[in-house]
């Protein structure tokens, strides 16, 4: 087990190197960091003499190495527009985007997990083919135009709910600006929730349904109806447990991907959040922003995918003990 | 390729699909939403692309069956004073066009590269490794990375000139890995298979067992994730355009006319948001049906339940 | 000796989509207790089938349509499923065909061991511990009390089978139905495991029901035999006598088909053509196509399982 975690982290440092990598041509290439450091208002000698003091004028790959020194002490760079250290915006940013994810993933892991195994147990109820037409549907609405409706529906016509923003944050911890902790914060947080989850609960269902489905057929499932073990021992814990195995491993990755979908959510609900920072970052051609948006999004799937992995290991006894897949 | 199109033809193919209602009005449903869009040019009573026609007067009149709506406009006005039916027929025509042109770039891609990391077995693990690293990054997220670098690449304006084809090209390059796998998976299964060995040992190239031997064998799962693929690629397009990456709104897709008409939801005017909202969501429905039924159809171990 | 299970004319159908086909037609046995039976067969002849009809829990789309299966003096064909879950894993019990695939791969044995001992009997963790470590004792798993915290993946397939044995046994049932129990071991360990089920048999006078495709298995542990083909029962007798002075031409043909019965000079004598599928099974006889005796009445007629003159029973036109 320890040397298969060694070897997973390994993999993840690997991921990273090459993100940083893209992230760092990205910058090299289109990026000014002059402008970046003092504005537009300077003359070609002095932008010249500074070029030459930061380094600018050296070989691509010593500027590469220089780079990674500086974002593994956690400095990649500033921003153009927020004239402020890069890692200073974004950790301003991410409380609203993952306190978000996390409610989204609340609701998909919540409604996703009874729903699929009710699918998968009973598939000729009416209430599973419910569930199924309804999957699929949701399966084929982009999550920008569900939350378009959702805003129509409550915030247009019936005036329930507030349309965008975070409405009322508390400052947690000193750093972190939550708004699950006031009743407008929550109130503000139930379409942006509702919207990205949206996207993955049907993949859940379906992929819950389906895995528990095969399960099902298995001879370890039929050998223990034969052993006259009550169906929810059955289902629960031989069906399901086995059914575990498979979901963690893409769920957890589809998880990770929500912070994909919080790009769109927070560009429609106008969320505060790193997403909308991204696509406004890509407007304003704020390219040390945009850059370390992607090295830390690509850190937060390689971190999620090192972890969904050393859980899989935890949870299968064949990887925990032999200590490889 | 002739083998799996004999396999359909010879079949119950046509049998079964006659006997599955769902499918048979989801393909009835894409037809007209597919000759319709090619045919816009000739069916939209208005053309959008014509500044000449369009009237700035007109704009955000709502559909004909409300009181405010006139009989000229049948689904209304955008916010231009384009005619919203004939906007939508063009839109969805460049939809489909990206989504079909983007599917046909993936599959060329994950065709070949699967092909190879499956035939060879020194580029198998590298190959198979980006795969697996782009897909744990979602397809959407490296669409919208490789969007947002070309829009730095080429500036604003000249990203909207040339807005389809780059798009074609952003979702082909992020959407490939799927088929890379699936062509993976079956060209290994296939390789096992005696037909192959017989055909190495009477000495025919590699080149030629693949694609004589291997590639016909491996298309029964290209065509069930190529279905899925398209409608994949039409919602990437969407989201795309909807974050200011894709169509601009002198060439509007419908992702593009969803977004421009968000705004004015707030003002009452939903139509110009909502209708294209509908048009997607039942062309991309009807191809994830019918790619279900083709999946069931096609595994049909599946089918038992 | 008394009756423990009576199978009478016992018909089982698959309802596909298209069609009905009758995987078990018109079958009737009965087993002892304490008796050992062998129900000998080609794969697909609906010996599977029939094991799993006794507790009803044929695969779908199969069900059992008309017949009777008398347990302990009781028709368990028609118990709910609440009732059949009382007999299920308790008085009649199942071992499977490949134990690397009947242990759920994310329980530990103990686990696996003590769910069945709480669906049956109402005792305590410690209770159950004790009678799993019993029973381990019995298959001979050596230092059983450490054994059941482990996983199936870390034993040998031949140990897996002893645990599945020894979970069969954890209710002390009457019947044990064991379908194909040593087909997936290495030949080494298949004898092992015969020896050990017939020791258990024997030493717990249990009922056994054996379901193999191997003759010469059952010879060893059996008392009676049945020969199915095609969802029938073609032959039924004493193992001795089946084994050796075989009437029926299919087990004739079958026990020419054992390498050590011919010579070292003779080939293998082969029954020619395969069985046929369900939906292609012949009117008559449902051997007819297949057989070297067969005439123009086995192509008509299907003929009946009747007691011949040495007190087998034979399901054939031309044995007398």
């Amino acid at each position: 087990m320890f040397a298969f975690t060694v070897k997973r982290i390994a993999q993840g440092i690997l991921v990273m190197l090459i993100i940083s990598f893209i992230g760092f041509g990205i910058k090299h290439n289109f990026g000014d960091p002059v402008r970046e450091l003092v504005g537009e208002r300077v003359t070609p000698e002095e932008r010249a003499q500074i070029r030459e003091k930061l380094g600018l004028n050296d070989p691509f790959m010593v500027q590469y190495v220089r780079f990674l020194k500086n974002a593994v002490q956690g400095d990649l760079g500033r921003s153009f527009f927020f004239k402020k250290p890069v890692t200073e915006v974004i950790a301003a940013k991410a409380p609203a985007t993952l306190e978000l994810v996390f409610c989204a993933s609340l609701i998909v892991v919540g409604l996703s997990i009874p729903l699929g195994i009710y699918a998968a147990i009973h598939p000729k109820k009416l209430f599973s083919r419910l569930i199924m037409g309804g999957s699929i549907i949701g399966v084929s609405m982009p999550v920008f135009l569900t939350a378009i409706l959702l805003i129509y529906i409550f915030s247009v016509e019936l005036g329930w709910l507030p349309s965008f923003g975070r409405g009322e944050t508390v400052t947690v911890f000193g750093f972190w600006d939550s708004g699950l902790l006031t009743k407008e914060g929550l109130r503000h947080l139930i379409m942006p929730s509702i919207a990205l989850s949206s996207i993955m609960l049907p993949l859940f269902i379906r992929l819950i349904r389906s895995e528990m489905m095969e399960v099902l057929e298995s001879e370890y499932v039929k050998y223990a109806w034969a052993k006259g073990i009550k169906p929810r021992r059955v289902w629960y814990v031989h069906a399901f447990k086995n059914t575990l195995l498979p979901v963690i491993t893409v769920g957890g990755v589809q998880l990770g991907i929500m912070v994909a979908f919080t790009i769109l959510t927070e560009t429609v609900f106008q969320w505060q959040g790193m997403g909308s920072m991204f696509i406004e970052s890509v407007t304003r051609a704020d390219t040390a922003l945009m850059v370390s948006y992607i090295v830390v999004v690509g850190a937060i799937f390689v971190v999620v995918n090192t972890i969904v992995d050393i859980i899989y290991g935890l949870v299968n006894p064949v990887v925990r003990v032999t200590g490889r897949k | 390729m002739v083998t799996t199109w004999n396999r359909i033809k010879n079949s119950d193919f046509i049998y079964h699909f006659l006997r599955d209602p769902v499918a048979c009005v989801s393909f009835m449903i894409l037809l007209v939403l597919v000759v319709s869009s090619f045919a816009a040019p000739i069916i939209a009573p208005h053309d959008p692309y014509n500044p000449a026609t369009i009237d700035i007067m007109d704009s955000e009149l709502p559909p004909a069956w409300n009181a405010e709506g006139t009989a000229k406009f049948l689904l209304g006005t955008d916010d231009m004073g384009r005619d919203l039916l004939s906007t939508m027929l063009y839109g969805m025509r460049i939809s489909i066009i990206i989504g079909l042109g983007a599917v046909a770039l993936q599959a060329f891609l994950g065709i070949v590269i699967g092909l190879l990391s499956g035939y060879i077995k020194r580029l198998d693990t590298i190959l198979m490794r980006i795969a697996d690293v782009q897909l744990s990054f979602s397809t959407y997220m490296i669409a919208i990375f490789i969007g947002a670098i070309f829009q730095m690449m080429f500036g604003v304006a000249n990203y909207e000139q040339i807005a389809a084809p780059l798009l074609i090209l952003i979702i082909g390059l992020a959407e490939w890995p799927q088929y890379a796998r699936t062509v993976r998976a079956s060209v290994l299964a296939e390789k096992k298979k005696e037909y192959v060995e017989a055909a190495r040992v009477i000495g025919l190239s590699n080149i030629r067992i693949m694609w004589r031997h291997i590639l016909p064998n491996t298309l029964s799962p290209v065509l069930v994730i190529s279905t899925v693929q398209v409608a994949n690629a039409i919602m990437s397009e969407a989201a795309l355009s909807f974050l200011g990456l894709g169509m601009p709104m002198t060439k509007p897709s419908l992702g593009s006319l969803i977004t421009a008409g968000f705004e004015y939801i707030f003002s009452g005017s939903w139509w110009i948001t909502i209708l294209p909202g509908i048009l997607l969501v039942l062309l991309i429905l009807v191809i994830n049906l019918l790619g279900d039924w083709v999946r069931d159809y096609l595994n049909p171990k599946l089918y038992k339940g | 000796m008394s009756e423990l299970l009576k199978i009478k004319n016992l018909n089982v159908d698959f309802a596909l989509r298209e069609r009905t086909l009758r995987a078990i037609n018109d079958v009737s046995i009965s087993i002892d207790k304490g008796e050992r039976l062998g129900v000998v067969g080609e794969s697909g002849a609906g010996k599977s089938v029939l094991g799993f009809s006794i507790i009803n829990l044929i695969s779908k789309p199969g069900y059992i349509d008309s017949g009777q299966i008398v347990f302990k003096g009781e028709d368990i064909s028609k118990y709910s499923y609440d009732r059949m879950r009382t007999i299920r894993g308790n008085q009649i019990s199942m071992i499977f065909q490949d134990p690397m695939m009947t242990l759920n791969p994310v329980l530990s044995i103990g686990e696996q061991m003590r769910e069945t001992v709480f669906a049956h009997m109402n005792v305590s963790k410690a209770k159950a511990n004790e009678i799993c470590v019993e029973k381990l004792k019995k298959v001979y798993i050596p230092s059983p009390e450490k054994r059941l915290n482990q996983y199936p993946h870390e034993f040998s397939g031949g140990m897996r089978q002893r645990i599945v044995i020894a979970i069969s046994l954890l209710t002390n049932p009457d019947l044990i139905i064991a379908d194909e129990p040593t087909t997936a071991l290495d030949v080494t360990i298949q004898a092992e495991i015969m020896d050990l089920l017939l020791e258990l048999c024997k030493t717990d006078n249990m009922g056994l029901m054996l379901i193999t495709h191997d003759l010469s298995v059952v010879s060893q542990v059996t008392q009676r035999i049945a020969v199915m083909y095609a969802g029938t029962i073609v032959e039924l007798g004493d193992t001795a006598t089946v084994a050796h002075k075989p009437q029926h031409p299919y087990t004739v043909g079958l026990l020419g088909a054992l390498p050590q019965r011919a010579g070292s000079e003779k080939r293998l004598n082969q029954i020619p053509g395969v069985m046929p599928g369900l939906a292609k099974i012949p009117a008559g006889c449902p051997f007819s196509d297949r057989c070297s005796l067969v005439g123009d009445i086995c192509r008509e007629k299907r003929p009946q399982l009747l007691e011949k003159t040495n007190g087998i029973r034979v399901a054939c036109h031309f044995v007398e």
